[in-house]
């Protein structure tokens, strides 16, 4: 998004979700969601959750999004989990729109079921989101996902990744990371943190079953994330939408990292940004300044294992290999030269002043 | 309405509680049942019919079960009751399948598998020596083998003894329905010459039972590979009922 | 319309008769050709609107009935043993959130060891689950308890299993009286909700509730399903008026009002037990039967009122409580409590063993000579068990029980050929 500008010169905005100058510059249909005081603010203020919640914060943007896409026509199936839990401490709710939680692993057959009726009633208007964090999504309520997928019932599901059963006490799910600490992969013995296997990628999972829309996000780009919700609602059928969220807790940050650390995981290539239609890949978004995975690493105290009392740098290689292969994988650092070229352009010009 | 849900610390309370569902219209005094007339319905027993017990033997992908169907749809047209089931083995193709059909004039209350047929249609004569397929055939049973051998061919002339010698029959329905309908499933021809042989049923309403279960030309060639069937089965067989007055 | 039909299709048509609006189904023997027959009518067109989902398991079929209840939707599903116990954790969900789903339990065996035919022990095993649990004794009860549970459970908002025996109904051919369409309308209003996932009224379904409150709502769930006590048999009456044929209701009493000996049971072998009772009273026995129809809520008053004049009560059940026992005669024992009625328990029937109506006449004779032990298990082989206990003592690696009963009996061939 480059609003043209009369002088000639060509200004990026890389984080327009600022609410200091993105928004004003930008038309109405470009801000953020977040910026209106007519939002719907779909899940309220006052829920439970901990401070620098990357899930809150996900769920915020990504279903206030899909109000606004739909124009407040939106009926939520959420899987047990923090955000059920945060969102509804007996007796009160955080969500204002119409919500239902039933069990851990059934989230999308709910949502499912949900679109079935107002199938059934003629409804072709109010659209269904199912959600639920990643032990939710890719471990127990991965046949109801790919069931759904299958089928192409109009559902989109989010996930919300912060890679570990973090309600229950940050237990290791599908989703964790080799190495990371988490209370059933303590950080003791030889090979502490979490096992290395080949990981379990729900988005390519997702994408395999080549359903219209698919795409991975993280609160580190909440335009994207708003962006790519948006897409999702224009369209029928199954999608699928997998958000990177730090948990300050379980990954052991400060709560003020969390927008940080998300943004990490994307430059370092660790979690690849991807946009995918009908098994295909259809979009990346490029890493804009490469890191090393050990920047990354070394803000949580879930991967200190690797740094004290002894350096892992074998391990630390390991991921840096994982990372490695993701950016060659998913062509996350390739510039073309024609962007190459317009890019050092850009630089000299700015350099360059008047 | 109920009372009485809970106990209270001060002991048992009556509590009226307000209905929760919205109230059914109450019906006429004149056709009122109270709950527990509704509850201990006597019921006259219906008088002991002269039920009609038959067992088919057969292996599976032979139409076994479909020719118990195919009995009682037929008894259902004469304006009778009839319960027909399977006897439940994991039928695969070429296991041995048993199906049971209970005629009666009044309704059927009992579920036990036939344990004393009236009558016993083998539907593969193979089975002949490996499945006791005579277990329990009343004195007076009927019994009908498809083969194309005569049966004082079989092999079984200790069932003379048993049994009345003029309700043993062979038709070869297979050979039948290889000539009329062009595959060889033998349950069409064989429920012909089952109504030829006990009587139980009339002709036509097997025909009319295999028409609606097959439908177009397959049910008609069906139909008519009963009927020749039928007209195979010797006039002389002792039947429940004679062959001409079922007929007429 | 009066035909000669499979259970299984007859009851197809009789829930189709009640528009559901969602049907969502993972089939499970012998349950097969009910989803079969439904997905027939509606993919036919015959039934609309209405949205045939097919799920990827039972835990799905349950959960996506959930979803569909809670927004309004007529929502029907069907099962058996293994299934039913795959979507546990769904049944307690959706009875616990008061959604009024119906669904058809074709009783079967639960393993291990596998076993495709019927007994009870499957829908015995969720009488706790907040479902209300209706029995049927025929096809034709089958297709008139499927409609008035659809009423029963819309009125209560609560969710109805209709238990009908595993291929003994599910796959007989017997004569039904299937309604006409006007009929069941006129019956069956269109379902309004008390809780519905609404964009114009939003609302919070499946919060959590902590000590605070639990108790509360566990309290209303069980006060719900007792007023079902009263709108059974108000429903069954309804349905007898409209109808003209009774079925359903609470319990049901045959040649019971005078008999010394009492058989109790629930679902198809009250016909066979029937029979029994018919031949034995022309043997001069005062012996009657009562067939428990409502299961949950468990009909306490109708069932001590009923059996309260005998000298001696056999229940004959089809499951079992590994541990303590029978399971319906646990329940009889405190609907007689105080009276001097000895309740006798006689377990048959299990994993599809035929319930013979000579087996029946020995038990009965028995109990009505008082000789009958506290607990029988009716045509046990004593030997094969012997057989089995003396292997397990003679050698710690005894194998699999399964597997070496089944060999002792020739139906698994022994040793290489």
């Amino acid at each position: 998004m480059t609003p043209a500008d009369p002088t000639g010169t060509r200004l990026k905005f890389f984080q327009t979700g600022s609410f200091a100058a993105g928004n004003r510059l930008l038309d109405a249909e470009q801000r953020s969601v977040q910026a209106s005081p007519e939002r719907a603010n779909a899940i309220t203020c006052g829920h439970r959750a901990c401070q620098g919640c990357g899930e809150a914060l996900g769920a915020r943007y990504a279903l206030d999004a899909a109000m606004r896409a739909t124009g407040g026509d939106l009926i939520a199936a959420n899987a047990t989990g923090c955000l059920e839990v945060f969102s509804t401490p007996y007796p009160e709710s955080s969500w204002q729109l119409p919500w239902i939680h039933s069990l851990f692993g059934n989230a999308p057959a709910v949502a499912t079921g949900v679109a079935a009726a107002l199938r059934a009633k003629g409804n072709t208007h109010t659209r269904v989101v199912g959600q639920g964090g990643d032990g939710g999504t890719v471990d127990i309520g991965m046949a109801c996902l790919s069931g759904m997928f299958e089928r192409g019932d109009d559902v989109l599901y989010i996930c919300y990744d912060n890679e570990a059963y973090m309600n229950t006490g940050v237990q290791r799910s599908g989703a964790t990371p080799e190495a990371a600490r988490t209370s059933t992969t303590q950080a003791v013995g030889e090979e502490p943190g979490a096992p290395w296997g080949q990981g379990k990628n729900a988005a390519l999972i997702a994408l395999a079953h080549e359903i219209p829309y698919v795409a991975t996000a993280t609160i580190g780009d909440l335009r994207d994330l708003e962006r790519k919700v948006q897409s999702a609602m224009e369209i029928r059928g199954a999608r699928y939408i997998h958000l990177l969220v730090t948990c300050p807790l379980g990954w052991g940050s400060p709560s003020s990292d969390s927008i940080k650390l998300a943004r990490l995981a994307t430059e370092t290539g660790l979690f690849p940004v991807w946009e995918g239609e009908r098994g295909d890949i259809v979009s990346v978004s490029k890493i804009r300044r490469l890191q090393p995975v050990e920047e990354y690493l070394k803000l949580q105290t879930r991967f200190r294992h690797l740094f004290s009392p002894t350096r892992r740098d074998d391990v630390i290689a390991r991921i840096q290999a994982k990372a490695d292969r993701n950016i060659e994988r998913f062509g996350l650092l390739e510039v073309d030269s024609e962007e190459l070229e317009h890019s050092e352009e850009q630089e000299l010009r700015l350099e360059g002043g008047s | 309405m109920r009372h009485k849900i809970y106990a209270s610390a001060s002991g048992a309370q009556t509590v009226v509680i307000r209905p929760l569902y919205p109230q059914i219209t109450p019906m006429p005094m004149a056709g009122f049942r109270s709950r527990l007339t509704l509850c201990t319905t006597q019921t006259q027993p219906p008088q002991a019919g002269p039920v009609f017990e038959t067992r088919i033997h057969g292996r599976g992908g032979q139409g076994v079960v479909t020719s118990a169907e195919l009995l009682s749809v037929a008894a259902f047209t004469e304006g009778r009751h009839a319960q027909a089931f399977p006897s439940f083995g994991s039928e695969r193709t070429g296991a041995p399948v048993i199906s049971f059909c209970r005629i009666d004039e009044r309704t059927i209350r009992t579920r036990e598998p036939i344990v004393e047929p009236d009558a016993v249609i083998i539907i593969d004569p193979t089975l002949l020596h490996q499945v006791d397929v005579f277990a329990g055939l009343k004195p007076d049973g009927y019994v009908l083998i498809n083969s194309s051998r005569p049966f004082e061919q079989l092999h079984l002339s200790e069932l003379n003894d048993r049994f009345r010698v003029e309700r043993l029959c062979a038709v070869p329905a297979t050979e039948l329905a290889r000539e009329h309908v062009g595959k060889p499933l033998p349950n069409a021809a064989m429920l012909g010459a089952f109504a030829a042989l006990t009587g139980i049923v009339r002709l036509d309403s097997v025909a009319a039972a295999i028409r609606e279960r097959f439908g177009g030309e397959l049910g008609e060639a069906n139909a008519r590979a009963a009927q020749a069937a039928y007209q195979l089965v010797p006039p002389s067989s002792g039947k429940a009922a004679s062959r001409e007055a079922v007929n007429a | 319309m009066l035909k000669q039909i499979e259970g299984s299709q007859a009851v197809a048509q009789a829930v189709a008769l009640c528009r559901p609006e969602v049907i969502c189904a993972y089939p499970i023997s012998p349950q097969t050709h009910i989803v079969e027959g439904l997905s027939r009518i509606v993919k036919s067109g015959q039934l609309k609107p209405c949205e045939f989902v097919n799920v990827e398991s039972e835990f799905a079929a349950m959960s996506v009935a959930i979803g569909a209840s809670a927004t309004g939707a007529r929502a029907y599903t069907a099962t058996a043993s293994q299934g039913l116990l795959y979507m546990t954790e769904a049944l307690y969900n959706a009875s616990g959130l008061g959604l009024p789903i119906v669904m058809t339990v074709a009783n079967r065996a639960i393993g291990a060891p596998i076993n495709i035919w019927n007994d009870h022990s499957d829908s015995m095993s969720q009488r706790d689950s907040g479902w209300i649990q209706l029995y049927v004794e025929s096809n034709q009860e089958a297709v008139d308890v499927h409609i008035q549970a659809f009423r029963i459970a819309e009125a209560l908002s609560l969710p109805v299993m209709v238990c009908m025996d595993g291929f003994i109904l599910t796959h007989a051919m017997e004569r039904v009286e299937i309604p006409e369409p006007e009929q069941v309308d006129r019956f069956l209003p269109p379902f309004e909700p008390r809780q519905l996932l609404d964009p114009a009224a939003p609302v919070t379904i499946g919060a959590m509730v902590g000590p605070e409150a639990y108790t509360e709502v566990r309290y209303l769930a069980h006060y719900k399903q007792m007023q079902a006590l009263d709108l059974i048999p108000e429903v069954a009456s309804a349905f007898e008026t409209s109808f003209g044929r009774p079925s359903g209701g609470l319990v049901r009493g045959y040649r019971s009002s005078d008999a010394e000996t009492i058989v109790v049971a629930l679902g198809s072998v009250m016909g066979t037990v029937e029979d029994v009772i018919d031949e034995l009273r022309q043997a001069g026995l005062r012996i009657g039967a009562v067939a428990v129809k409502s299961f949950r809520p468990w009909p306490r008053d109708e069932v001590r009122s009923a059996l309260q004049g005998a000298r001696r009560v056999v229940v004959l059940e089809k499951a079992l409580s590994i541990g303590i026992g029978g399971i319906v005669s646990q329940n009889v024992h405190g609907a007689l409590e105080g009276l001097p009625v000895s309740v006798h328990t006689a377990i048959a029937g299990l994993g599809g063993r035929p319930i013979f109506k000579e087996s029946l006449r020995t038990l009965f004779l028995k109990a009505h000579a008082d000789a009958l032990p506290g607990t029988t298990f009716v045509d046990l082989d004593e030997g094969l068990i012997d057989t089995e206990l003396a292997r397990m003592l003679a050698d710690r690696r005894s194998g699999p029980h399964a597997e070496n009963m089944l060999r002792e009996l020739g139906t698994v061939r022994a040793g290489a050929v």
